[in-house]
């Protein structure tokens, strides 16, 4: 095979700081490259590196990339733009907002065409659109990006990439925004395109499961350095770096189920809905609805873990949202510890607060940038009148940020001084700092590193061992299921289509979509 | 209102009568001097917060931040000291023990431009002139009669030849700012002396070079005027320069408080519409959309008529000439203000309808903080970069709202200096010929100056509030918006 694109000790600096420090990595035609690590490691400056679309306050001091026989920054601003999308091409994170909701996707892909080879026949744009499995090219092609679900725009994203038949996809994180099903599908278009086209793939990621499916080669990045550079059998099989090891063990173990205890039962939702109403008019008058929790029956008992697990979209937060009364119930009730919650007055309610808490997804924007960590974590404690001395509360938060893995020094600063996983921790912290007996988790560890993942889950698992807590998860991610839950329910489109036992569930799925979303979760596998 | 017979528009302070003056507070100079009180205390808290500490800092490390605020400061200073009203006593009459005062109050900032006023001129001079700018009929020593441009009753006088009059510009210009400049230099040596050590990050430099060239140019200015019209006189031969002086205090207090009624108004109707959504929302939004769609000139056109109509029906309650002056022109603050609350209303209610959906606030509701405190502990911190551009951009807006009005003839009253007024009349001055350009120029110049600054610092604040930008607030690349 040809090299097709060789990294030679690429170095990129900020001020005097190193970014990236010294790499080098080569990529054939045909073959797919994964540069894996966490956020910040230095992955997604590289690949900018070789589009040459670094920001301004960034320096690549040294090294050298080579295309083919070109080094890309011996060319010239004219030169290169004619390499960008025709010889190199780029698929972004986020198809939303890659794709300009005000023009047709045919017309954004006719443009890049049109630019690359001074033409765009309707008939191009359709061939590409049904290469990339988007059913029914002749009348899609007309739609706009809102008309489209998230799947079939990073399809239209990956079309505008192969539209000037590049020798080179440079995929950064392609597949991060997308639900489990959707991401098998795109993982396998890219496999089959590459295959179809030759085309070399630089696969950035920070998905260990991902690169198991489909990477020839993978290099691990830290710091701004390869640590390790193998092939995918050899790397899976005998990591050479403590660090690759740390992330393939990151990875949770599938087959490590939680035993299931007797647990009494603390809150019962009883055919709960939740009914958004769309209103028309001058006079607001209902037109419709959108039923967002259409009719869910569940029980957590006192200890326990439930997983609620789902795709975007179906109703899963809404439901968590619902028990803390943050949205109101159009329908059903609401029983914790033998009360009924959902008819209570604010007032009364209040009482209930403190016994049930909520952990949300993005630690960046759970947290009031302008409060300390003393006020983030004092407040509820305030308001819920729990510790009214002042001597006693400073006392008590001091062992909750100790308790939760900061130190006392941290508590004067602000939130923005931490990364996203000590944010999570101070979440966490703020949670049972009332004393809670039931903490819903809305996708407490999505927006989190593989490794910093495994330890905030670390940290709820012995909470709930020392306090007692129950847990509602709230998640999409089926992996980090098996060794957390204890039991599961898969909600769609607003309803539980299955529920029961963590391990009956996982390896006996009865309904078709379990099913799916089982067979979809990437895996190592086992003997490569 | 009140319509008894109290006197409803100033407060005298009469327990210094030995001193042959008394205090007279026009409301404008309690409500100036209460402003300048509050702004000094929300300073202390702001400094007391390390993080607001920290990004202030930040204004004032920048050197077009310390330079704008160092303007603005001296035009605060002008409109305070022209905020200290008094009456003289008047010569007693033997008969009666009875004390009377002059019934024109007059301001500390009379007494410093004391050598600019009382030199009043016969009509237009233009700057440093010593004749007249229009021609007049004199007698000639001879007997005879002549049409001539006369020489100034003041401007000049001290002139025993006419063609010494440049040389004596130059010369008497150069001593005065050479005396100025000391100083400026022992001040400068003293500080570098002492100060040297505590190393804050301040841009000494520009400080310095920003108050000499303020003090060089204002002792400059005051110091000619012993001798011409620096810049010049208006119809009824009065000294330009005086009156652009006295209408910085109007400048300065339209635009704080206007503001300062549009900022409450604002604040809490648009947090309130987008927190509370639902019936609030629509009623906040219909207010406002109607009120955007009446012409704001023409609303303020009736609300000042009203006014000036109250001023008539009610002329036991205003003593003084100043006292109508200074209701009317509280009115007028009002009015703008009352009628320019929607931009930033909207501004706030888009903004607090997104952060309403954040998920601190939703924390903030599962704690069960009352609604109140999630408004000013969640919403209100997480909105003042809003506000507060949004009050610099309406202070420039209203000093310019002034001029706009005064030239459409409902601005302040005519007796108060403003550079709305001279711009005004500045109407039939152009038209002149030749054109009598000194007095427009004056308050162009003045109001500019304090507008650009008023910008400036906006423009810093507004760099070192917003979190993505106030990394590389530090670097002053002279990147002005």
């Amino acid at each position: 095979m040809s090299t097709l694109l060789k990294v030679d000790n690429l170095r990129i600096q900020a001020g005097s700081t190193h970014l990236v420090d010294g790499i080098s990595f080569e990529i054939s035609a045909g073959e797919v490259f994964a540069l894996v690590g966490e956020s910040g490691s230095g992955k997604s400056l590289s690949s900018l590196a070789i589009m040459r679309l670094l920001d301004d306050a960034l320096t690549i001091t040294g090294g050298d990339i080579w295309l083919g026989n070109d080094s890309l920054f011996a060319l010239t601003e004219t030169q290169m733009n004619g390499i960008r999308g025709s010889r190199i091409a780029m698929v972004f994170q986020e198809p939303q907002s890659s794709l300009n909701p005000v023009h047709s996707i045919g017309d954004q892909i006719g443009e890049v065409l049109k630019l690359h080879r001074g033409k765009a026949a309707n008939s191009d744009i359709i061939e590409l659109l049904a290469e990339v499995g988007i059913p029914e090219p002749e009348q899609r092609i007309a739609w706009y990006p809102h008309q489209l679900s998230g799947g079939q725009k990073q399809r239209v994203m990956i079309a505008m990439a192969l539209a000037c038949e590049p020798d080179l996809l440079i995929a950064d994180e392609p597949t991060t925004a997308l639900d489990v099903t959707i991401q098998k599908q795109i993982l396998e278009l890219m496999n089959e395109l590459r295959r179809t086209r030759d085309l070399g793939i630089l696969l950035i990621t920070h998905d260990m499961g991902v690169v198991a499916e489909m990477a020839d080669r993978i290099a691990v990045m830290r710091h701004g350095k390869i640590l390790e550079q193998a092939k995918r059998a050899e790397f899976f099989t005998n990591p050479q770096h403590e660090y690759s090891r740390q992330l393939i063990h990151a990875l949770p173990q599938p087959d490590d189920y939680l035993t299931r205890n007797e647990h009494a039962q603390l809150l019962k939702l009883e055919n709960i809905k939740v009914w958004f109403a769309h209103r028309k008019g001058v006079l607001q008058r209902i037109s419709g609805y959108t039923k967002a929790v259409d009719g869910i029956s569940l029980s957590i008992g006192r200890g326990e873990t439930l997983a609620l697990v789902g795709e975007s979209g179906s109703g899963k937060s809404t439901a968590g949202r619902a028990i803390l009364r943050l949205e109101d119930l159009s329908e059903g009730e609401i029983w914790f510890d033998g009360q009924r919650i959902d008819v209570m007055t604010q007032r009364a309610f209040n009482q209930y607060r403190k016994r049930v808490q909520v952990i949300f997804q993005d630690p960046f924007s759970s947290m009031n940038p302008r409060m300390t960590v003393r006020e983030i974590i004092e407040e509820g404690m305030i308001s819920l009148g729990l510790v009214d001395n002042a001597k006693e509360r400073e006392e008590k938060i001091k062992k909750l940020v100790l308790r939760v893995g900061l130190e006392v020094s941290h508590l004067d600063r602000f939130p923005h001084e931490f990364s996203g996983g000590q944010r999570q921790r101070i979440a966490i912290a703020r949670a049972i700092a009332v004393e809670p007996e039931l903490i819903i988790c809305d996708e407490p560890t999505s927006a989190l590193d593989v490794s910093i993942r495994g330890q905030v889950l670390k940290l709820l698992q012995e909470l709930q061992d020392e306090m007692g807590l129950s847990y509602l998860f709230i998640t999409h991610d089926l992996s980090i299921i098996p060794h957390l839950a204890h039991r599961v329910a898969v909600m769609r489109n607003g309803i539980i289509v299955e529920q029961g036992d963590t391990q009956t569930l996982m390896t006996t799925p009865e309904n078709e979509y379990t099913q799916q979303l089982l067979a979809a979760v990437p895996r190592i596998p086992e003997h490569i | 209102m009140s319509t008894s017979a109290m006197d409803v528009s100033s407060v005298d302070v009469s327990t210094m009568n030995e001193l042959g003056f008394r205090l007279h507070f026009l409301w404008s100079d309690i409500l100036i001097f209460l402003l300048a009180a509050s702004l000094i205390g929300f300073a202390i808290t702001l400094y007391r917060s390390p993080l607001s500490r920290a990004r202030w800092a930040q204004v004032f490390e920048s050197k077009i931040g310390v330079a704008a605020f160092m303007v603005i400061l001296f035009y605060v200073v002008v409109a305070l000291v022209d905020s200290v009203h008094f009456q003289i006593q008047l010569e007693q009459t033997s008969e009666s023990s009875e004390v009377h005062y002059a019934p024109e109050a007059k301001s500390l900032l009379d007494v410093v431009l004391a050598p600019m006023q009382g030199k009043d001129e016969k009509t237009y001079s233009a700057p440093f002139a010593i004749h007249s700018f229009a021609k007049a009929t004199v007698e000639l020593p001879d007997g005879g009669v002549a049409r001539e441009f006369p020489r100034l009753l003041h401007g000049g006088s001290h002139l025993e030849n006419e063609d010494e009059h440049l040389v004596d510009v130059m010369v008497k210009s150069l001593t005065i700012i050479g005396w100025a400049l000391i100083p400026c230099l022992i001040l400068i040596a003293l500080h570098h002396a002492f100060l040297r050590k505590s190393a804050s990050g301040l841009p000494w430099p520009v400080i310095y070079t920003t108050s000499a060239i303020i003090f060089l140019i204002a002792t400059w200015a005051l110091q000619m005027s012993e001798y011409y019209h620096v810049l010049g006189t208006d119809k009824v031969g009065q000294d330009v320069l005086c009156g652009a002086l006295k209408a910085i205090r109007t400048g300065v207090l339209i635009g704080t408080l206007a503001t300062l009624v549009t900022l409450p108004l604002a604040v809490l109707l648009g947090i309130s519409a987008g927190y509370f959504k639902g019936w609030v929302d629509d009623v906040v939004q219909y207010i406002y959309t109607t009120l955007n769609s009446i012409p704001g000139i023409l609303l303020i056109a009736a609300s000042v008529l009203l006014i000036d109509v109250y001023i008539e029906t009610h002329p036991e309650q205003f003593k003084l000439l100043s006292d109508r002056a200074d209701f009317k022109f509280i009115a007028l603050c009002f009015i703008l203000g009352m009628t320019s609350w929607t931009g930033l209303c909207r501004l706030l209610r888009a903004e607090t309808l997104k952060l309403s959906q954040l998920e601190y606030v939703q924390a903030a509701h599962a704690f069960g903080v009352s609604r109140w405190r999630v408004i000013t502990r969640h919403i209100l911190p997480n909105t003042t970069h809003l506000i507060l551009i949004a009050l610099v951009l309406d202070f420039s807006g209203f000093v310019l709202a002034e001029a706009v009005l005064s030239y459409i003839g409902v601005g302040v009253d005519p007796s108060m200096k403003s550079w709305g007024n001279m711009i005004n009349e500045a109407r039939a001055e152009l038209a002149r010929e030749p054109v009598v350009w000194w007095s427009v120029t004056a308050a162009f110049i003045l109001m500019f100056v304090l507008v650009l600054a008023a910008n400036l610092f906006s423009d810093r604040v507004r760099d070192a509030f917003d979190p993505r930008t106030s990394g590389s607030g530090k670097s002053d690349g002279g990147k002005v918006k």
